[in-house]
């Protein structure tokens, strides 16, 4: 076995209201993926970025190589090998690829000051170059898709020669393809004896690429597992102290429901490209497809973000015109967007606010009055049907978890009386044991008679929810598949298939 | 296997756009307001234009790298002031030689811009805030100093005779093109240089563009901050120096309203107020274009007020035109 490359014991950190972490525990050796999971809130991040010196320990110790070390700032993590590549992209779109990489260490010409900006792109082609990736060190970094910035930030990440490499849910914005790639490229850091941290919620990844697994529950160390002798569920049950039952879909027959929604031929620029698909009553229409295929895009023109250039919308058998999201929340359509935080909700606001804020002119009285009495009622109903963790609903949504927010915004939703609900990535950045949450909701739904689209790029979580599932590619649908007999393979095969002539 | 994907390439055109477009606009103001005057063409004409685009122009070019950076500044207007009121009194009032003169103010404009950086990034206070406190400050000591009067160089001609001599009129008879009008030139080399091949013009890139990104990657934020606004006050500093021998006095009572046509200068040259893009060419461009505006108009018998009112007009244009750019990018 080899020697530790990195140990960490009896690590604490307390934030103002939160112990973020108590007596946490980790190692690493060197030529290893170690996989690091745990719920939301479990403190993963946190000691993570505690070894990469941006936050400091308020107790424990850090060893490295075996000699104890202090970690003061991101640049001593750097000296040392440490190496981290953030939950969110950290890249300036503006500048180079090359500029990035090496921003802070720019090699000199002979003149003060002035950056020798041809050895800065010959390194970082070389840099691509033994990672086996094609990227010219001269492209903008915003013009780039997000795969791509993935590389820059990994090779970024290496060119420190790092002895460890931690990834903060490296795969959270990347597609079955592009994930593919980027394990190609993990496994040949972990050949050449590269200590790899990898975080992650998707539990199905850490069998293809780890090596050993850390459990961490509430800021603590729960336990270190080799990958191979894991079973998912037995992980699943340490992240969430208690065990999971899935709830198997039963997929109803609503073949001869009510049509809602009837989207034909609908065209927006490059991403939106003669779709057509009708949605029914009770039914959750899966929408698969990899990163860019232009799901998110049809999303927002039928819920008239974005304008169409052309195409018939109907609803409820009539044709509709849908210029703006208010047109849609008036014809019973309500959008949940993928960045719950940017474009779902008013994080500084109460709960309360949240849930009656599509709907505010109902609660409006006399010269511009909120009736609060209404509104405080209202709110009450959404956090009670549909189980919102929240002390009350003055409490700013901003303290609330991932999973609790998602619900809020279901409640304003229904609230607004929508009976068409398009779900965008709806458990991205939840918890495991929220998402089963997440996902009984949408149950709950269906089976009450409203429409549901779902936007995933987690296959499990399409076959496992859709009722039927359509496949988009390139802007187009490719295939429109029953979800009874659905495969992963099937859906890849469909997402990637360039469309033919038709 | 490479991952590739394809992205629209709007993004990228738009950058030069508004830099060609600028260009072009100051084209055809030429062309549409030389048809409308004979006199606009003239040779004391243009020589005027360029002139009016002296100091405003240098200020411009400070304030590029301020709002590249991510920041602003309003004080770049009165700080001019108080560096022209502080080269007045070195000169004029304490018999201190020229050269000593000139540094001083150019030091003192450096000096404000180190304390509006030193507020932004060690205070962490607003950059409009620091900036629009340090605009009152500069303007009171300038006043101050002066003892509310200007301060005129009449003991010492060759303060207004370096700025306003030609040294080409005297290279190439005829062409008596100002100095000050060179200076204006060298200051935007110079910048330029800065800007595109030295670290301080990476990190000022850099900051605008992601500033946190910067700081996770060992950038010291802090102090290439305070160095962005220090540039631009060196900047604000030059151009006090430059008003004050092209009128041949310090007016204590100037300057304000100089910083909003700098940042107007900045953004019609496509420096974008949200941070991370411009160029020093597009500042000059733009700075150009402010400056035949307003001359072409006052030539047509515009006016001031409406001279006024129409370079508002342009200033929102050009801001409407960063804003249709960004949100093609998005």
């Amino acid at each position: 076995m080899a020697a530790l490359l990195v140990e960490m014991d009896g690590i604490a950190k307390r934030f103002p209201g939160v112990n973020a972490l108590e007596d946490a525990r980790f190692d690493l050796r060197p030529g290893e993926v170690h996989a690091l999971v745990g719920e939301n809130g479990a403190g993963k991040s946190t000691l993570m970025k505690i070894l990469a010196g941006i936050y400091q320990p308020d107790a424990g110790r850090i060893l490295f190589n075996g000699e104890v070390v202090e970690i003061p700032s991101p640049r001593a993590a750097q000296q040392l090998g440490v190496s981290i590549i953030h939950q969110e992209l950290n890249l300036m779109p503006h500048l180079t690829v090359a500029q990035n990489i090496f921003i802070g260490r720019e090699p000199r010409a002979r003149l003060p000051f002035v950056v020798d900006d041809r050895a800065l792109n010959a390194r970082a082609r070389g840099l691509f170059e033994s990672l086996h990736l094609r990227m010219d060190p001269r492209r903008r970094v915003g013009d780039l898709a997000v795969a791509e910035q993935q590389m820059v930030e990994i090779a970024k990440a290496l060119s420190f020669n790092a002895a460890v490499l931690i990834m903060d849910e490296p795969t959270a914005a990347l597609t079955e393809v592009e994930i593919g790639e980027l394990f190609r490229i993990i496994r040949q850091l972990r050949e050449n004896g590269v200590g790899i941290v990898h975080i992650s919620h998707r539990l199905e990844e850490l069998k293809q690429i780890s090596d050993r697994v850390t459990v961490m529950r509430d800021g603590r160390y729960v336990a270190t597992v080799p990958t191979a002798d894991a079973r998912l569920e037995q992980i699943i049950s340490m992240m969430v102290g208690r065990t999971i039952f899935e709830e198997a879909t039963e997929i109803p027959d609503n073949a001869q429901a009510e049509v809602v929604l009837e989207v034909r031929n609908l065209n927006r620029g490059r991403m939106v490209r003669d779709v057509s698909f009708e949605l029914r009553r009770g039914e959750i229409l899966g929408f698969a497809g990899l990163v860019g295929a232009g799901r998110t895009e049809v999303a927002r023109a039928v819920f008239g973000a974005d304008r169409a250039d052309s195409g018939d919308i109907r609803v409820h058998g009539k044709p509709v015109r849908i210029a703006s999201p208010a047109d849609a929340v008036r014809h019973g359509i309500g959008y949940l967007s993928e960045d719950r935080k940017r474009f779902g909700l008013a994080i500084g606001m109460d709960v309360e606010m949240n849930i009656v804020l599509a709907s505010l002119q109902r609660f409006v009285g006399w010269l511009g009055r909120i009736n609060s009495r209404l509104t405080r009622s209202a709110a009450q109903l959404q956090v009670t049907n549909l189980g919102i963790k929240t002390p009350n609903v003055r409490q700013t949504v901003r303290n609330l978890s991932g999973g609790t927010q998602q619900k809020v915004v279901v409640g304003k939703w229904l609230t607004a009386d929508t009976d068409i609900l398009i779900f965008d990535e709806p458990t991205r950045g939840i918890d495991v044991g929220a998402k089963s949450e997440i996902y009984r909701l949408l149950n709950e739904l269906a089976r009450e008679g409203k429409a549901i689209i779902m936007i995933s790029s987690e296959l499990p979580e399409i076959l496992r929810m859709s009722h039927r599932i359509v496949v988009m590619c390139e802007g187009r649908i490719t295939g429109v598949l029953a979800a009874g007999d659905a495969t992963q393979e099937e859906i890849m095969a469909y997402a990637t298939q360039r469309p033919a002539a038709a | 296997m490479p991952v590739t994907l394809a992205r629209p390439r709007a993004f990228v055109r738009a950058r030069a756009v508004q830099r060609l477009l600028a260009f072009g606009a100051l084209i055809v103001m030429i062309v549409v307001f030389s048809i409308a005057s004979p006199n606009f063409l003239q040779f004391n004409n243009i020589v005027g234009i360029l002139l009016a685009t002296a100091v405003n122009g240098v200020l411009a070019l400070g304030v590029t790298f301020v709002i590249i950076s991510g920041g602003i500044d309003l004080s770049i207007g009165t700080v001019m002031t108080l560096s022209a009121v502080m080269t007045g009194v070195l000169i004029t009032n304490m018999d201190l030689p020229i050269v000593v003169g000139i540094l001083g103010g150019i030091a003192t404009g450096g000096l404000a811009g180190l304390v509006n950086g030193i507020l932004i990034a060690r205070f962490k206070i607003p950059p409009f805030i620091a900036t629009l406190g340090m605009l009152n400050v500069a303007k009171g000591l300038a006043l101050v100093i002066s003892g509310l009067t200007p301060i005129y160089f009449n003991e010492t001609p060759a303060v207004n005779q370096a700025a306003m001599g030609s040294l080409i009129g005297s290279l190439i008879p005829g062409l008596a093109i100002p100095n000050i009008v060179l200076v204006l030139f060298g200051a935007a080399v110079v910048a330029s240089l800065v800007l595109s091949k030295t670290i301080l013009g990476r990190y000022t890139f850099a900051l605008g563009s992601n500033e946190e990104a910067s700081r996770l990657s060992g950038v010291s934020v802090d102090r290439w901050k305070i160095a962005v606004y220090t540039v631009c006050g060196l900047f604000a500093g030059l151009a006090g120096v430059l008003i004050a021998a092209r009128l041949n006095s310090a007016q204590p009572s100037l300057g304000l309203g100089y910083e909003l046509d700098a940042i107007a200068a900045a953004v019609i040259g496509g420096t974008s107020l949200s941070g991370g893009e411009g160029s020093i060419l597009g500042t000059v461009i733009g700075a150009f274009i402010i400056s035949t505006l307003t001359n072409g108009l006052r030539i047509m018998s515009v006016p001031q007020e409406w001279q006024i009112v129409v370079t508002g007009g342009i200033v929102i244009l050009a801001v409407y035109l960063d804003v249709i750019r960004r949100r093609q990018r998005a």
